[in-house]
C-alpha cells in the first residue's frame, strides 16, 4: 500500500467506525433516512469543502467560504422575492459575481504577494458586510420554481428522501474527482501545492492555476449558498459565521496536507459525513450537549494532523518515508514566501 | 526614496531582507503606520466636528478618543502575544477561543465566591490568577505542539481555536453567566485618573514586554529563530523554548484580555467572546508592518494597528453611515492600506506615471 494512501485509508476508518458505533445505538443509521439526511443536511458544507480541498492543495488557505454562502443567500431572496427575478437568471448572475469575487481575490494574492490569509480575510469582511448592507433580516423566498425543487425527490422504500440538494453534492463530487485527478488544471493544482518554484520552472502557469482555484473555491461557495438557499428556502446574512473553520477541519480530517501538494477530494467528502455522523448522532442522544461536537472536532483534527506528523516525519512508526517531510519549513499555508 | 528602497525584486536574499529592514525599514513603516492612523483620525474630525472633545463626567472622561483607546485595550494585549508569535514564523489562531475560556473560568469561579464559598481560591483576586493560568496552559499547549511536534502553526493552534469555543461552552454549560463582584468587574470598567483602567494594563503590559524584548537580547532571539529556526539552534539558540514561551505569553494575555471583555460587561457568554479577536489581532500585527513570514517585529506599530482599526470602528459609529456598512469600510480601508504596503502593488501603481528607461 502507498503511504500517501494512508491518511485517506485513516479517513475511511474512522468514518466507518464512526458510523458503526452510532449504528449500534440506533438502528435508524442502517436506513435510507438518516443515509438520506446525511447527505441533504451537510451537502451544503460539503459543497464549499470540495472547493476548500483545491485551495488547500494548492498551498492557500480561504477564509471568505463562509461569508460568501451567506451573501449569496440574501442576494437571491432579495432579487426573487423583493424584486420578481427568475431564479434560474438570478443564480447564473450570482454564480459570476461569486466566481469573479475570487478571481479578484486570487489576483492580490499572486500579483501583490499579499498573504492569502490576511486577503481572503478582508474577503470574509467584506462579504459578510456586503451581505448586512443587503438585508439585516431573514428574507423568505416564496416562488414556484422553490416548490418544484423540493418536490424534486426519489423516496426509497422505506421513506428514506434523497433530495436535490444531495444529488447536487454527490455531482460536485463527482466532478470535482475529474478535476483533481484527470484534469491538466487538477495535476497544476498539485505542482503548485508541491512546490511553487519548481512548478513555475517545469512551466505551471502559476498565475492562472492560483487564480483559478481561488474562483473555483469561490464559485463553489456561491453554489452551495444556492443549495442552501433552494433548502431553507429564505436568505439570511447571519447564516454560516464561522463556517470556514468547520470547512477547514474537514479537509484536513480527509487527509488533505495543510501545507500543501497532497490530498484527496474524496477524503474531504468523507470526513463532512463523518462530522455529520456525529452531529446527527448528538442530536439523536439528548443527553449530550451540543458543544461536544467542536470538542471533537478539534480531537479529530489533533488526530489527523498527528498522523501526518508521523507520517511525513519519517519516524518509522509505520516504516514509510512520505516526500512532505522535505518541505522547507517557511511553507505555511497561505504564507507563501515571495 | 523609499519608493527605490522597496522596489528591490522580491526574491533577493534573506540577509538582504534582514538588512533592509535594519536600515530602512523600521522607520519609514512607523511614518506610513502613523501618517494612516492621523488621516484616520482626521477624517472623523472632519466627519463629526465634536470628535476630539473629552467631558469629565463623574471623574471619568467621556469622548471618541477615549473610546478607541478603552475598545484597543483587549486587543492591544492580543496583539502583543500575536506579534512575538508571528516573529517567530508562527500564528495563533486560538487567543478568541482561550478569550472564551479564560472568561468563562473566571466568571464560573467567582460565582461561587458570591454564593458565599470561603475558601481561598475563590478569592477574586486568585480567580484571576488562575484564569490567566488556563491561559497560560492553553499557550503550552499550542507551544509544544509547535516546538516539540513540529507541527505548523496554523494548525496546531487551529485545533484550539476549533476545541477551545466548545470547551468554553462545557466550562458554563452553554450558558452566559453573570456576576457581581466589583473586584473583577474593575479589570474591564474600573476607572484610573478619569481614563479606563484596561488602557493603562495594555500601555504597561506594552512597555514590559517591549522592554523584555529591547533590552536584554530576547527580541534579537525570537527574530533569529522566525528567520531561520535551525541555523538559530545551530548557533546555540534553544529554538523551541523561545518558540514555547511566545505562545505561552500569547495566551496569558489572551486570557487577560478575556477578563477585560468578561469585567466589562460583567459576563461571560462563550458563544461569542472573543469571537474573530484573533483574525483582528493578525490584521493590527500585519497592518502594523509585521511580516507573516516571521523575522523583524514592531511591537509599538502593531499597537498602533489596533489603534487604525479601532479608529475606523468608532469613527464610523459617530458618522451617519448605516451601521451595516461597517464590516464592509472596514475590509476596504484594511485592504487598501495592505495594498499601500505590498511593493508589487506600488511599482504596479505608480507604472503609468513613471519614464520608460
Amino acid at each position: 500500500m502507498k503511504s500517501r494512501f494512508l491518511p485517506l485509508l485513516m479517513t475511511f476508518l474512522v468514518f466507518s467506525a464512526m458510523y458503526l458505533f452510532a449504528y449500534s445505538q440506533f438502528n435508524s443509521f442502517g436506513s435510507m433516512r438518516i443515509v438520506g439526511n446525511l447527505l441533504r443536511d451537510n451537502a451544503f458544507w460539503g459543497i464549499a469543502a470540495i472547493g476548500m480541498t483545491f485551495v488547500i492543495i494548492s498551498g492557500g488557505i480561504d477564509l471568505s467560504v463562509g461569508s460568501v454562502i451567506a451573501f449569496t443567500g440574501v442576494f437571491c431572496a432579495l432579487m426573487i422575492d423583493r424584486n420578481g427575478w427568475d431564479p434560474l437568471a438570478t443564480f447564473t448572475l450570482m454564480l459570476c459575481i461569486g466566481t469573479a469575487f475570487g478571481a479578484l481575490m486570487g489576483v492580490v494574492i499572486h500579483y501583490f504577494k499579499i498573504p492569502a490569509f490576511i486577503v481572503t480575510l478582508s474577503g470574509l469582511f467584506l462579504a459578510r458586510g456586503m451581505s448586512y448592507v443587503l438585508s439585516t433580516e431573514s428574507i423568505r423566498i416564496e416562488h414556484p420554481f422553490y416548490e418544484q425543487i423540493s418536490d424534486l425527490v426519489y423516496v426509497f422504500p422505506d421513506r428514506g428522501r434523497f433530495t436535490f440538494a444531495a444529488a447536487m453534492f454527490l455531482i460536485v463530487l463527482v466532478v470535482g474527482i475529474f478535476l483533481a485527478h484527470y484534469t491538466r488544471f487538477g495535476r497544476n493544482v498539485y505542482a503548485l501545492g508541491g512546490n511553487p518554484d519548481a512548478a513555475l520552472l517545469l512551466g505551471v502557469p502559476v498565475a492562472r492555476t492560483t487564480i483559478g482555484v481561488y474562483a473555483l473555491n469561490s464559485f463553489l461557495a456561491t453554489f452551495a449558498g444556492i443549495v442552501l438557499s433552494l433548502s431553507k428556502q429564505s436568505g439570511d446574512s447571519t447564516i454560516a459565521v464561522g463556517l470556514e473553520l468547520d470547512v477547514i477541519s474537514a479537509v484536513v480530517i480527509g487527509g488533505t496536507l495543510l501545507t500543501g501538494g497532497a490530498g484527496y477530494v474524496i477524503g474531504t467528502f468523507i470526513a463532512v459525513m463523518t462530522l455529520g455522523t456525529i452531529q446527527t448522532y448528538l442530536t439523536l442522544d439528548g443527553s449530550l450537549t451540543p458543544w461536544w461536537i467542536k470538542i471533537v472536532t478539534g480531537f479529530l483534527l489533533f488526530a489527523f494532523v498527528g498522523l501526518q506528523r508521523l507520517l511525513g516525519s519519517g519516524w518509522g512508526i509505520f516504516g514509510v518515508k512520505d516526500s512532505s517531510a522535505n518541505v522547507p519549513p517557511e511553507r505555511q499555508p497561505g504564507i507563501q514566501s515571495s | 526614496m523609499s519608493l527605490k528602497e522597496n522596489s528591490v525584486q522580491p526574491d533577493a536574499s534573506r540577509w538582504g531582507l534582514v538588512r533592509r529592514g535594519i536600515s530602512s525599514g523600521g522607520g519609514s513603516r512607523l511614518l506610513w503606520t502613523v501618517v494612516a492612523l492621523l488621516v484616520i483620525l482626521l477624517v472623523n474630525r472632519a466627519i463629526s466636528p465634536t470628535f476630539f472633545d473629552l467631558r469629565l463626567v463623574n471623574d471619568r472622561l467621556i469622548g471618541s478618543t477615549i473610546n478607541i483607546l478603552d475598545n484597543a485595550a483587549p486587543f492591544v494585549l492580543l496583539a502583543i502575544g500575536m506579534t512575538l508569535v508571528i516573529a517567530t514564523k508562527g500564528i495563533d489562531l486560538s487567543v478568541g477561543a482561550v478569550m472564551a475560556i479564560s472568561a468563562a473560568t473566571a466568571v464560573m469561579l467567582i460565582r461561587n465566591y458570591e454564593a458565599g464559598a470561603t475558601e481561598f481560591y475563590y478569592q477574586p483576586g486568585f480567580v484571576m490568577l488562575i484564569a490567566l493560568a488556563v491561559g497560560a496552559i492553553c499557550g503550552l499547549w499550542n507551544g509544544l505542539l509547535v516546538a516539540f511536534f513540529n507541527l505548523q502553526p496554523i494548525i496546531a493552534t487551529l485545533i484550539l481555536m476549533v476545541a477551545g469555543r466548545g470547551v468554553a461552552q462545557l466550562i458554563t454549560n452553554g450558558q452566559s453567566p453573570t456576576f457581581t463582584d466589583e473586584t473583577l468587574a474593575f479589570i474591564g470598567r474600573g476607572v484610573v485618573f478619569g481614563v479606563p483602567f484596561p488602557v493603562f494594563l495594555a500601555i504597561g503590559v506594552l512597555i514590559v514586554v517591549t522592554l523584555l524584548v529591547r533590552r536584554t537580547a530576547l527580541g534579537l532571539f525570537i527574530e533569529a529563530v522566525g528567520v531561520n529556526d535551525r541555523a538559530s539552534y545551530y548557533t546555540g539558540l534553544q529554538a523551541s523554548l523561545i518558540k514555547l514561551s511566545v505562545y505561552m505569553l500569547s495566551g496569558v494575555l489572551a486570557a487577560l484580555a478575556g477578563l477585560i471583555v468578561a469585567g466589562e460587561v460583567k459576563s461571560a457568554d462563550p458563544h461569542t467572546a472573543g469571537l474573530y479577536s484573533e483574525l483582528d489581532a493578525i490584521l493590527a500585527v500585519v497592518i502594523g508592518g509585521t511580516s507573516l513570514l516571521g523575522g523583524r517585529f514592531y511591537l509599538a506599530q502593531s499597537a498602533l494597528g489596533v489603534l487604525i482599526i479601532q479608529a475606523l470602528l468608532v469613527g464610523l459609529y459617530v458618522s451617519s453611515l448605516h451601521p451595516t456598512t461597517n464590516l464592509v469600510v472596514k475590509a476596504i480601508v484594511v485592504l487598501a492600506v495592505l495594498l499601500l504596503q505590498s511593493p508589487e502593488f506600488r511599482q504596479f501603481a505608480t507604472q503609468p506615471f513613471r519614464r520608460t528607461t
